[in-house]
């Protein structure tokens, strides 16, 4: 029963801890893209129609990641080379690609998908319990762990993460080093997207192996507030998510025994525990202050 | 250059005919400079006098328009800042470019080849500032230090490249007297080394104590070269401001009025460490005076006007009085409404919103004293859009403001013109006391003399005018009386008619006995 609930709250973790990671690399750079869920549902249903084509759940993947960082492209170009507001355009891109994805995703509507089956780690997986749990996962949970771990040293420890951080701490004294901050940018834009891509797949392959309009339902925006609640730090977003995975899943149950407390509360309820725990957890305001992007949402043009 | 003594040795830079052109404005003009190794060498000048200029040709920031740099006696072409590095040229700047949430350790990595690991770079940077003397924690972050702290990483960032020049620019404007001590002795190890420095400064004292020569600029020229040691506070200040002042010639005293400002023994205690606190000041303006204040940069000017226009109000409510009320404790626009005018140093930030069109720089500073002119309906204070534009108008017009456009960001004007813009913006007010700090710091000399005219016609006109300057030639230019702060103290006001520059040299290097001034019995 436990390990039952454990792997549906991993499930339900795993697109909102690889959306915000994506979203986390794009703000340490110094970009608000707030097009996250738009990204997230151009993903999912690219993720699904090339599944249905192809048959293969990879390629998939493949398509979804692709499908994310193709669409934030047209951010990049917006917001870093005709330096457009950064809020405006995020927004934009948002009910975008909600419209876009209905529409592409039209013919697929009702067709039954492709699930995207783990990968069963021999050994490891008959550990009891946590081989279970941990080593026979589908590929999209090893990714968001490897992206934890590896943006973590990417941003703390390479020198090109240090530059990222730079750039986005102060972006006309790294360009005055010599750093290229619109190229910079392009690329963690692009990651981000590609992300919210993964996620959306994710969504589409992995939970509800399904295509349903605005299927992603508002966990774009969780991915972003994750972020800033998070103090743009990889383990605390990773952290968060499961959090709000878990009081998700939890509630559901809680609801389906018939507690006697009003569904409302308990629907709002993986809100309100997300945002006072990551509170509590980013209370000290030092730390927040030297995480936060201080150039997050400026725009940036070389030649002032 | 006149202090070539001993046998030629090929000095570490020397510099001939440098000149930098901007349209036809010479910053620097043909200047000659020969830096020797291992020796401190001082460049001084007043504000605009073609300092920073000349060193960001030194470093490669500037391209110089003619003249030549050689290099241990060779010509070089310094293109970037990359390629005085290279060269052996390493620069503190006098505005700090650190990353905030960075620590140290990261700052100083961004700026050194990414082959080094950053824990080798915290442990040579960790090294060399106890070598020298500079407490440094590597991993501490730059929002957590104070100035001082902060500039000890650009040095230790320059010393890591193994310099054999150091220029640093205005390095102890920043700092506490006893952070600039443990300064000078990391300069004297530097010398020590055989490392030469390039001292930018305008503080006297200073440069006697520290520096084994020195090169005077005024306008972009070199005025003088010498040993400071041998030099009196007052020479220097003579090379510093020329002693061809132009004896401006102004129209005998008018009949002087009543008082306008009146300052009695003010002590402000200092705000911050790098602030200086004010000490018994007094002082009492009258219609139709100009009372100029001379004196060093950072002897307490920015506070004494802050206290004047009421950005700080004081404890003491009768310590000031502006047309015979109490209102040391009245805020800026309290002091507006008696007919006060103020306009502060910068120009940018302070003065006016760079951002924002003239008009609204016109109604942001007017809005509560003009009230009546600018805002209509009483209570829910419409702006009067045609009012504004016609009284920015006018002001544009009086003083000669020239910009593209109708009504133009504020910050797309030059320095010369929102300089005049926010002159005129107080002179439009007609008001019975003014208050200016540095009014034409940093401004072409065509807006200098308009700026200084309209001074001059403002107390003509009647009203009580002060004039806090480093500029002496402007302060001779508009004063009737001239006063000297020095380490936050106000001398007595002496006439202009009655002074010297000689003797206002002394006054600013602080020494206020009153046998060398037989006219100190001044009164009005």
């Amino acid at each position: 029963m436990f390990e039952a609930i454990l792997l549906t709250v991993i499930t339900a973790s795993t697109p909102l801890v690889i959306a915000a990671l994506g979203e986390l690399v794009t703000e340490r750079a110094g970009v608000l893209n707030l097009g996250v869920e738009g990204m997230m549902i151009m993903g999912a249903v690219c993720a699904f129609a090339a599944t249905q084509m192809t048959g293969s759940p990879y390629i998939g993947i493949l398509a979804g990641i692709l499908g994310g960082g193709a669409f934030s492209l047209l951010f990049g170009f917006l917001t870093l080379t005709l330096v457009a507001n950064q809020v405006a355009t995020g927004l934009a891109l948002t009910i975008l690609g909600l419209g876009l994805s209905g529409q592409l995703g039209e013919a697929f509507v009702g067709q039954p998908g492709i699930k995207l089956q783990p990968i069963v780690f021999p050994l490891l997986s008959d550990i009891p319990f946590f081989g279970r749990v941990l080593f026979r996962q589908d590929l999209t949970f090893y990714l968001s762990m490897a992206l934890v771990i590896g943006i973590n040293w990417f941003l703390f420890k390479s020198r090109a993460g240090l530059k990222m951080r730079a750039i986005g701490d102060n972006h006309a004294s790294a360009h005055a080093l010599g750093i290229n901050v619109i190229r910079t940018r392009y690329l963690a834009v692009m990651f981000g997207g590609a992300c919210a891509g993964l996620a959306g797949a994710q969504l589409s392959l992995v939970y509800t192996p399904q295509w349903v309009e605005n299927m992603s339902a508002g966990r774009g925006w969780i991915a972003l507030a994750l972020v800033v609640f998070a103090s743009w730090r990889p383990w605390r977003v990773l952290a968060g998510g499961y959090l709000f995975g878990a009081v998700t899943i939890g509630q559901l149950h809680a609801q389906a025994f018939g507690i006697g407390i009003p569904s409302q509360f308990l629907s709002a309820l993986p809100y309100a525990a997300t945002i006072v725990v990551l509170i509590i957890i980013s209370h000290n305001r030092r730390t927040t202050l030297i995480n936060t992007p201080a150039s997050l949402g400026k725009p940036f043009v070389p030649d002032r | 250059m006149t202090l070539s003594e001993g046998p030629a040795a090929v000095p570490l830079l020397s510099v001939r005919g440098l000149t930098k052109l901007f349209g036809s404005f010479a910053a620097c003009n043909a200047i000659d400079l020969d830096i020797a190794a291992g020796e401190i060498h001082a460049l001084l000048g007043e504000n605009g006098a073609g300092k920073s200029t000349l060193v960001k040709m030194l470093f490669g920031v500037l391209q110089p328009s003619a003249g030549q740099i050689l290099w241990e006696g060779a010509p070089v072409t310094i293109n970037s800042p990359g390629e005085a590095r290279r060269l052996g040229v390493g620069m503190v700047f006098q505005h700090f470019s650190l990353f905030e949430a960075l620590t140290v350790a990261e700052n100083i990595a961004l700026s050194l080849d990414p082959k080094i690991s950053l824990s080798k770079i915290s442990d040579e940077a960790a090294a060399l500032s106890k070598a020298y003397g500079l407490p440094l924690d590597p991993k501490a972050h730059v929002a957590d230090l104070s100035v001082g702290e902060r500039q000890r990483i650009e040095i230790v960032r320059a010393l890591l490249q193994n310099p054999r020049l150091i220029i640093l620019d205005e390095p102890t404007s920043v700092l506490t007297p006893q952070e600039a001590d443990r300064l000078f002795e990391t300069l004297f190890k530097l010398k020590a080394e055989g490392r030469s420095v390039l001292y930018i400064s305008h503080r006297l004292e200073e440069v006697r104590r520290i520096c084994d020569r020195a090169t005077v600029l005024r306008h972009g020229k070199v005025t003088g070269a010498c040993d400071p040691k041998r030099e009196t506070p007052a020479s220097l200040a003579r090379m510093m401001v020329g002693s061809d002042v132009a004896q401006v010639h102004r129209d005998s005293a008018s009949a002087l009025g009543d008082i306008g400002i009146e300052v009695t023994d003010l002590s402000v205690p200092a705000r911050t460490p790098f602030a200086v606190s004010l000490k018994n000041i007094s002082l009492k303006v009258r219609a139709g005076e100009v009372l100029a204040i001379a004196g060093v940069a950072g002897n307490g000017q920015g506070e004494l006007f802050d206290t004047l226009s009421g950005e700080y109000p004081v404890t003491d409510d009768e310590a000031i009085r502006i047309r015979g009320k109490a209102v040391g404790r009245t805020g800026i626009n309290g002091r507006r409404l008696l007919g006060a005018g103020f306009v502060p140093e910068e120009r940018h930030g302070h003065a006016a919103v760079s951002a924002l069109p003239l008009s609204d720089n016109l109604l942001l500073a007017r809005s509560q004293s003009d009230k009546k002119a600018f805002l209509s309906g009483g209570f829910a204070s419409i702006i009067r859009q045609d009012a504004i534009r016609s009284a920015t108008r006018r002001i544009c017009e009086a003083m000669d403001v020239r910009k593209s456009g109708e009504d133009p960001q504020a910050g797309s004007l030059s320095g010369g013109n929102l300089q005049k813009f926010i002159v005129g913006r107080e002179l439009d007010r007609q008001p019975a006391v003014l208050v200016v700090n540095q009014p034409t710091w940093g401004v072409d000399a065509g807006a200098a003399s308009r700026i200084r005219q309209a001074l001059i016609d403002l107390a003509k006109a009647g009203s009580a005018v002060v004039v806090i300057s480093q500029d002496l030639d402007e302060i001779f230019e508009v004063a009737t009386n001239i006063a000297v702060i020095s380490e936050g103290k106000l001398s007595d006001p002496h006439p202009a008619g009655t002074l010297t520059l000689e003797r206002i040299g002394l006054m600013m290097g602080g020494i206020h006995e009153s046998h060398l001034i037989p006219e100190a019995a001044h009164a009005h």
